[in-house]
């Protein structure tokens, strides 16, 4: 895989907000088709990562590249209408929309009418319940319903690459499987992942590779398999007791 | 599941009963009581000032009464105990005014409480004096309150027979000046001096007889009303549209034909609401759609209104003083109405931009203060002494000249012509604003609106949206405000006071934020009958307490129906489904039928 382009790559990526310093001289690659995880505690930089990744934070010194296009300065609509796409944490549909025009809000930015409407389908048949909802609030939905809006909003904007922030966060136990069982689905289909996620037993089990931040540093950069093994991360996030 | 007629919350009666009698106090002190009293409405038994009085015990005894019916759960039945609950809360109102009374005789306050006095205390005691007054007080209020109790024993028929009863005497008394204009227009003058007593309001006699013709239309055509719904439902949607333009041309033709039977004065108020309801299309825009609180949107009335006075007043002071203006801008011609138009239009939508910019990346209350500034320094500055030699401090300009269209001039000593000028803009406004709302860009106001960072996540530009919803509600604003210039002859800062925009706002508030049809209603309903900031309405008693009402008209709203008076149709069918879903829900048939109904959503 390593042979290709990335998709979308970090280069030495610091953040501040403020005085504070977030991201500190950070690299990433994502490469097409790819499902890969980012891990981390509280406050480690996770989901400034997503926001510079899509553009909703500037980064203060560093690049972003996207098909080996330095897009630092370039806006969120240029981003997204090149294939990078968010799942906000806690899906944050448009609450008071029908689940309609939450999905239409989706392709906000497509102009190609006639593909729009096939992706639709393409969301209704994955998604037969949202089909069911079109025209009730999506405030009104269930937890596990209003997961399937929000990944069918997002891949309403035909992405190449879907970042998603926290993707279980917020979800009944019984839901956070099948929600991973969706975001494997999608990927299937061929569309990158990048997730950021606090179940990272969970998440390395379907990711091909992961990255773990600390306080704004890459520590651990490896694949999936591999960090599952690592002693050092068992320890820290994946609640192994033996190895205490 | 059968109760006593005693089971009821004697306590929550007596509480919101002591509520009412404390607020016809109220009302008393400040003057709602009398100062209204000299309007009658039904000659000689219903004055304006009591039916604002005795419709709070009635409102008492109803809310007492009212049974909160959890979902699932049975409704209780109704029965003699409703008009005791509302019977007690209407006693207890009263035992207060009684005690207002005693007080009010024996002591005299009228140093602190201007309204304190002789007056009052015949207001409230029917002219009968304080022992008997107490009595009639205590009774009146029982009564009341138990009719109130009894709205809910009635059944929906007769409730529905009742209020098109109420409603039509009402209306009929409110728009009397328009009634009573009509007929003369006509020639039925005759018909207008049987139908209202001399000294004003309905006189007895007739008002028994539209109550008798009320209630036969109502009788007659029951259930006519659901019937054509049913059948445009049933419609398919080539026969809806078509159905639709037979209703707007209808509209168009009431529009231009409605004014020549209508004299002066309602032609006027009709031009003033006309006023309005642009400012509130274009507020609606800015607030209910895009979801940007303005409150100083009166900034580009003014700003529309001084631009045109300065493109096409010969006397303007800057063509006259020595000023900045005059060297700099001598070249320019003073400009007929139509000519300007677009230069004001563009001027105020370039200074929407300008002060859009720098508001439009603030967040709520911020946004809130910072444009209720900008609309102060607006204001200011036309006051100010800087610019006095060009736009004449508080002396304004006058003698702005009306709106030549060739044939004749549009002025306001013609009100019917300027309400026909208002009209054709009314059209445009709420063509744009229907254009704008199924547009992309509606789209995009609805979910920042919603959720501004989520919207910005799908790639929608925040900043230039909102901006462009700033600068359409300014566009809207200055027609307004160049036909207020052309329409008044004159324009003084004193007429774009922060009041203009509350009134604005409240007018949106309580019409329904983002609802076309319901903000027209909303100006036509609250500037006809209350008038606005400076116009008198229809009960032009109101003047005093104007103010008031829309105050308290505002938190009403915002506390028991914030979508409006006329709610969104698409959100009512939205809401109804999910009645409907509640209600399979509840008989046990999920509609989904899956596991994860009962998971708690984040």
């Amino acid at each position: 895989m390593s042979e290709q382009t990335p998709l979308l790559e970090f280069r030495g990526i610091n953040t501040h907000y403020g005085a504070v310093h977030i991201l500190k001289d950070v690299n990433l690659a994502i490469y097409p088709g790819e499902l890969v995880c980012l891990l981390g505690g509280n406050a480690s930089g996770k989901s400034t990562t997503l926001k510079t990744l899509l553009g909703m934070v500037k980064p203060s010194s560093g690049e972003v590249v996207l098909d080996g296009e330095v897009v630092n300065e370039k806006p969120i609509s240029y981003r997204v209408e090149r294939g990078i796409t968010m799942v906000p944490e806690n899906r944050r549909l448009f609450k008071r929309l029908s689940v309609k025009e939450n999905l239409e809000l989706g392709a906000y930015l497509r102009t190609d009418r006639a593909k729009v409407a096939e992706d639709l389908e393409r969301i209704y048949d994955m998604f037969p319940r949202v089909k069911e909802r079109l025209s009730q609030r999506a405030g009104t939905l269930s937890g596990g319903e209003q997961q399937m809006v929000a990944m069918g909003r997002a891949l309403m904007s035909s992405p190449r690459v879907l970042l998603m922030d926290e993707p279980s966060m917020g979800l009944a136990p019984a839901l956070v499987e099948t929600n991973f069982e969706l975001i494997q689905q999608i990927h299937s289909e061929g569309v990158a992942i990048f997730m950021v996620e606090q179940n990272a037993n969970m998440a390395l089990s379907i990711a091909d590779r992961g990255w773990v931040l600390q306080t704004g540093k890459v520590v651990l950069d490896d694949t999936a398999d591999a960090l599952l093994e690592n002693p050092e991360l068992r320890a820290s996030y994946l609640g192994d007791a033996a190895s205490h | 599941m059968s109760r006593s007629a005693t089971d009821i919350d004697a306590k929550r009666s007596t509480y919101i009963g002591l509520i009412a009698g404390s607020t016809v106090v109220f009302m008393g002190l400040v003057g709602i009581g009398v100062g209204l009293n000299e309007r009658m409405l039904i000659d000689p038994i219903l004055s304006l000032g009591y039916l604002f009085v005795l419709t709070v015990p009635f409102v008492a005894g109803f809310v007492a009464a009212n049974e909160v019916v959890l979902e699932g759960m049975e409704e209780p039945e109704k029965g003699s105990r409703d008009l005791l609950a509302g019977g007690i809360a209407g006693l207890a109102g009263g035992l207060v005014v009684g005690l207002f009374l005693v007080v009010l005789n024996r002591f005299d306050l009228s140093e602190w409480m201007p309204r304190w006095g002789d007056q009052l205390l015949d207001l409230f005691s029917f002219r009968q004096g304080v022992g008997l007054g107490i009595v009639i007080s205590l009774v009146v209020g029982a009564v009341l309150g138990a009719f109130g109790g009894g709205i809910h024993v009635l059944k929906p028929e007769a409730k529905r027979l009742l209020t098109i009863v109420g409603v039509s005497v009402l209306t009929l008394a409110i728009l009397e000046a328009v009634v009573d204009d009509f007929l003369g227009e006509i020639g039925l003058k005759s018909l207008a001096r049987l139908l209202y007593a001399s000294g004003g309001g309905l006189a007895f006699v007739p008002a028994l007889i539209v109550v008798a013709i009320a209630t036969a239309l109502a009788l007659g055509f029951k259930g006519k009303g659901t019937e054509l719904k049913n059948q445009y439902d049933a419609m398919d949607e080539g026969e809806q549209k078509k159905y639709n333009t037979y209703m707007m041309f209808a509209t168009i033709a009431t529009a231009i034909i409605l004014p020549i039977f209508l004299g002066k004065i309602v032609n006027e108020l009709l031009a003033n609401i006309g006023l309005f309801v642009l400012l509130a299309l274009g507020l609606n825009i800015v607030v209910g759609r895009a979801g940007i609180l303005d409150i100083g949107y009166v900034a580009f009335f003014a700003v529309g209104a001084y631009a045109m006075a300065v493109l096409t007043t010969p006397e303007a002071p800057w063509r006259l003083n020595d000023t900045f203006a005059n060297t700099a801008f001598s070249w320019l011609p003073v400009l007929p109405w139509l000519v300007a138009l677009p230069i004001v239009v563009v001027l105020t939508g370039f200074v929407g931009l300008l002060i859009g910019t720098p508001v439009i990346r603030m967040r709520g209350d911020y946004l809130a203060i910072v444009t209720l500034g900008f609309g102060e320094i607006i204001r200011l500055l036309f006051l100010s002494d800087w610019l006095s030699p060009t736009l004449g401090g508080s002396q304004g300009i006058r003698n702005i000249p009306g709106v030549d269209i060739g044939i004749a001039e549009v002025n306001g000593t013609d009100p019917r012509a300027v309400f026909w000028l208002v009209a054709v803009f009314v059209a445009l406004a709420i063509y744009i604003s229907h254009q704008l709302e199924t547009s992309r860009i509606g789209r995009a106001w609805m979910a920042i609106r919603e959720d501004e960072p989520v919207a910005e996540a799908m790639g929608i530009n925040t900043v230039t949206t909102k901006l462009f919803a700033f600068v359409t509600g300014a566009v809207l604003a200055s027609f307004s405000g160049a036909i207020f210039a052309a329409k008044v002859g004159s324009t003084f800062p004193n007429s774009f006071l922060l009041l203009v925009s509350i009134i604005i706002l409240v007018v949106v508030i309580v019409g329904g934020m983002g609802n076309i049809p319901g903000v027209i209603v909303g100006a036509v309903v609250l500037i006809g009958i209350l008038g606005g900031p400076k116009q008198p309405g229809l009960l032009a008693e109101f003047s005093e307490f104007k103010l008031l009402i829309y105050g308290a008209l505002l938190v009403f709203m915002m506390l028991k129906r914030p979508e409006g008076l006329i709610p969104n149709a698409a959100r009512t069918r939205e809401l109804h489904l999910e009645e409907a879903l509640q209600d399979a829900w509840l008989k046990g048939e999920k509609p989904g039928s899956d596991d994860d109904e009962a998971v708690a959503t984040a």
